[in-house]
């Protein structure tokens, strides 16, 4: 057993261990936490596969700004952790219907007849100076570019949609003008008074 | 002098009859990871005294700005203060909050530390001194930076204390906004060099101008931008809402005490050192001499001047103080932001800016503009 494939099994051990305590620990902070491990022992894996781009902005993306932001309402939540395990015999057939058609979807692209070692032809190991970032911008930017083009408008409507759902103005807020406050001027503040000093007795 | 002659090379014998050879005699596997062992200790050293002395520099440059002495009662101008402050917090006990979770109370501290050390590894010192030599290092670095904020944010929420969980709120809210910033200052370097290698980015940097060449001149606003960024990614003054102590005490580390607060301390002054080396390869040439190109090799020749005046690591590391040294500078100088102009600054002002240098940025390049872009 080479040390890559011990490297393998032990990141793996990590993804499949985090990503099943996500779903049975009771603290919703720990399960975000959890996540955050999960998604870090797969960017270990994807990075085994050469596939460093892919492996680094998972960290980037997702553990650096998606799950911040996740954990920060999540800790701002008030959650009733009894409440919601009293539920859990109520909930589970809907549950395990969910988790049958799951399966079955899985099994369907990844099952024993679509998908092994022998269905696939090893691929070929990527020599040192392998660059796999040009690789994928040279074929996200040629190939690709109006899939990619479209997403991108398409991400930019959702944000600009999500800004304006939250957007309220209402007439009574306050809020500082910095333009305004930039052009004070000292005569506008300070009143020079000329005073006769308190006299000795 | 004949006998010290005689005993420096009978010991470098010695060294070669006993170590070279039984090192040869390990398994391969192991010589590499004694060496890389080797080379993490060569820059872990040196940083971890550097962030010790950091403190002491920061004490005494703003004791010096402020007409103080600083501290000067251990050792000879207070210069053994670091090692009786570390003493000091290593005998310190740390309490743990009743009701705080305790492992992520413990862990919080080396989450804040580990990627501020990690980023190192693809930090070139030299023309051929980096540990990883990787393809992707700049990316490596921004996801390292971003994951820094869990320190901070693990921290906040285990203490069970309401003054740390405010600061961990203001930190996560300010790092995630002014990384957007930063990795688009990255984002314009990565289009001026045309690699992600940290090496390629200051070899881009080289030309016969000296300091003209170093990418500080075409993309200043995204020099300036970043920096400003980094300090407000290091959570320093003017930015050290999520410490805030005259509101919030101390914020995410308020609970905190002995050598776990020492850690996030480390961290801290890490991440300073960490910003400032950054900025000097990305904008600053690195390693480059400011006079590189410029003088005839006669010049380089001559024995001390001449290594002095040449491109090396003494640069780099006097680059690395100039930006140290503004660090300290803004803190003795700025008063604290408030939070909206935090968050008005980041937003309103660093991003739109960076966004339309970028497009500059790539008309320069494709223009060719020299001294720069004229190569590409």
């Amino acid at each position: 057993m080479g040390f890559e494939t011990i490297v393998f099994y032990v990141f793996a051990a990590i993804t499949v261990f985090s990503g099943m305590m996500v779903i049975t620990v009771k603290n919703p902070v720990q399960a975000a936490l959890f996540l955050v491990l999960t998604f870090f022992s797969t960017a270990a894996i994807w990075m085994l596969l050469e596939a460093e781009f892919l492996a680094i902005t998972l960290v980037l993306v997702y553990v650096g700004a998606v799950m911040v932001l996740f954990l920060f309402v999540v800790m701002m939540l008030d959650i009733n952790v009894a409440r919601m395990r009293a539920s859990f015999i109520k909930h589970l057939p809907l549950g395990l219907v969910v988790l049958a058609l799951m399966i079955g979807m899985m099994l369907m692209i990844v099952g024993v007849d679509h998908f092994g070692a022998d269905k696939f032809a090893e691929p070929a190991r990527h020599a040192a100076d392998y660059n796999n970032t040009r690789e994928l911008g040279l074929v996200l930017y040629t190939i690709y570019v109006y899939p990619f083009e479209i997403a991108a408008v398409i991400l930019l409507v959702a944000i600009v949609a999500a800004i304006a759902l939250t957007l309220r103005r209402r007439a009574n807020t306050k809020h500082q003008k910095p333009e305004q406050q930039i052009a004070v001027q000292r005569k506008d503040r300070i009143r020079m008074v000329n005073m006769k000093a308190e006299e000795q007795k | 002098m004949e006998w010290l002659n005689t005993g420096i090379d009978w010991l470098a014998a010695l060294f070669n009859d006993v170590v070279v050879v039984y090192f040869h005699m390990l398994p391969e596997w192991l010589q590499t990871t004694i060496w890389i062992l080797l080379k993490i200790v060569a820059i872990m050293l040196p940083l971890m005294l550097s962030v010790a002395y950091l403190t002491l520099a920061e004490r005494k440059v703003i004791g010096a700005m402020q007409v103080r002495m600083g501290p000067t009662r251990v050792g000879p101008r207070g210069s053994l203060q670091p090692i009786a402050d570390a003493v000091k917090l290593i005998f310190k006990e740390i309490i743990i909050p009743t009701g705080a979770n305790k492992y992520l109370f413990l862990t919080a501290p080396l989450l804040s530390l580990g990627p501020a050390l990690a980023a190192w590894a693809v930090l070139p010192f030299g023309s051929d001194m980096v540990l990883a030599d990787i393809n992707a290092a700049l990316l490596y670095v921004l996801a390292l930076t971003s994951v820094g904020v869990y320190g901070v944010i693990i921290a906040g929420w285990a203490s069970n204390s309401k003054y740390a969980l405010l600061g961990t709120m203001r930190s996560a809210a300010q790092i995630v906004s002014y990384e957007i910033a930063m990795g688009f200052a990255l984002v314009g370097v990565l289009i001026a060099a045309g690699s992600l290698n940290l090496g390629d980015i200051v070899n881009a940097q080289s030309g016969n101008l000296g300091l003209l060449n170093w990418y500080f001149l075409p993309l200043l606003p995204l020099f300036v931008i970043y920096f400003i960024s980094g300090v407000a990614e290091t959570n320093r003054a003017p930015f050290d809402v999520a410490e805030g102590e005259s509101e919030i005490v101390a914020g995410f580390h308020i609970d905190y005490s002995g050598m776990a607060f020492a850690v996030f301390f480390l961290a801290e002054y890490a991440n300073m050192i960490l910003i400032s080396a950054l900025t000097a390869i990305m904008f600053l040439g690195g390693w480059l001499s400011p006079l590189h190109g410029l003088l005839p090799e006669s010049v380089l020749s001559i024995p001390v001047i001449g290594s002095l005046v040449a491109d090396g690591i003494h640069w780099f590391i006097f680059k690395i103080f100039i930006f140290l040294f503004l660090f300290l500078w803004f803190r003795a100088t700025f008063p604290r932001y408030r939070y909206d102009q935090i968050m008005r600054l980041g937003w309103k002002v660093f991003i739109p800016v960076t966004i339309v240098w970028l497009l500059v940025v790539g008309v320069m390049v494709l223009a060719g503009l020299a001294p720069w872009f004229s190569a590409a």
